[in-house]
């Protein structure tokens, strides 16, 4: 028996009142696939199945979805990692508004994105040749830079879901504090001024959601430790 | 920046840290009076009533209760601002809450100071 049982949340809004789940038998012939090709396989079957992908190996991170109850990428993401009892259920990233089946509205995710302004800012000449960081000051970059921005940290994230246009979310926060770490940057104090209100930052209540569905294996909840404390040290 | 008018300190930074250092003075305070309670099995009226005569009893008492009104400020502005999604409902259960701890930190310091 390889069948296995796939409940799909499907959504098209100009034909469908209201979303409902469809079911699938897919046979995987016993194979441990990625979820990213039981969706090709389902999608052989409904070709008007919708879903984001692109690079299917995690690198991307096009593929962000809720598979069996946890946010993760489909392309790297084992059936034998989320598969419980022969079933599994796909829905699309819990939060944000469905624009068709397991394709979301990313707006307000890169909205928080865009607020943190995620590009270096120095305010003295450049050098004839480039800003140099010496190899510990490089060192603290890592876990921070390598974000996909596959948005399942922040949709995973209650404060999120209540607040996503005014808590940066995890994700974000994650790229403040990239920029905040880095020796090259000089707009720490605006960006600092900019996080300190009671949403910002503050709503984060340390759930670590964010860290337990990471693809990337990344620490958001550390890195909002971090802001937090360089807040304090900043105002106090 | 996000505004914000009715959060008790004006400022996440501020709050965050009123919420902690509340937060300690509330735990120190519990365990001071459950211990207290503990090693006073047959509690009678005199002692329990000389123990808040005391000056130390009294600051220690009108801090936890300084703390209890700032920590449930932030708490439940933070609650109202997660799951009241309407302007009206929201500033109303923020108005309300804040006047209820504004009576209850003066009857406490009634009751505190006014025997």
């Amino acid at each position: 028996m390889s069948n296995l049982q796939v409940s799909v949340y499907r959504y098209n809004p100009e034909t469908d009142s209201a979303p409902y789940m469809q079911e699938f038998q897919v046979d995987t012939k016993g194979r441990d696939l990625m979820v990213l090709d039981v969706l090709h396989l389902m999608k052989e079957q409904d070709s008007g199945l919708a879903y984001r992908r692109s690079c299917r190996e995690g690198v991307c991170g096009s593929d962000g979805m809720n598979m069996n109850g946890k946010n993760g990428l489909a392309c790297i993401t084992p059936l034998s990692d989320v598969v419980k009892g022969n079933k599994l259920t796909l829905r699309p990233l819990p939060g944000l508004p469905v624009i068709r089946d397991m394709v979301v509205d990313m707006g307000l995710f890169y909205k928080q994105y865009e607020r943190i302004q995620p590009y270096l800012q120095n305010d003295t000449p450049a050098p004839a040749i480039e800003r140099l960081q010496s190899p510990e000051e490089r060192d603290k970059l890592d876990g921070l830079y390598e974000c996909i921005l596959c948005a399942c940290c922040s949709t995973s994230c209650p404060s999120f879901w209540w607040n996503p246009d005014k808590f940066v979310g995890p994700a974000g926060l994650l790229q403040s504090y990239r920029f905040l770490a880095d020796s090259r940057d000089t707009a720490t104090r605006e960006r600092l001024t900019s996080l300190e209100d009671p949403f910002s930052v503050f709503r984060c209540r340390g759930i670590m959601n964010c860290v337990a569905v990471c693809p990337k294996g990344l620490n958001p909840t550390r890195a909002i430790g971090k802001i937090r404390e360089m807040l304090l040290a900043d105002a106090t | 920046m996000v505004t914000n008018i009715t959060s008790f300190g004006r400022s996440g930074l501020s709050d965050w840290l009123m919420q902690r250092v509340s937060a300690v003075i509330l735990a120190l305070y519990t365990v001071f009076v459950v211990a207290y309670l503990l090693f006073n099995p047959n509690l009678d009226y005199y002692t329990w009533s000389g123990l808040f005569e005391q000056t130390w009893m009294r600051i220690f008492s009108l801090l936890a209760f300084v703390s209890i009104a700032a920590h449930a400020w932030i708490g439940l502005w933070t609650v109202t601002t997660d799951y009241l999604k309407s302007t009206r409902l929201r500033v109303g259960a923020q108005t309300l809450i804040i006047l209820a701890i504004f009576v209850y930190l003066v009857w406490g310091i009634q009751i505190l100071w006014g025997a």
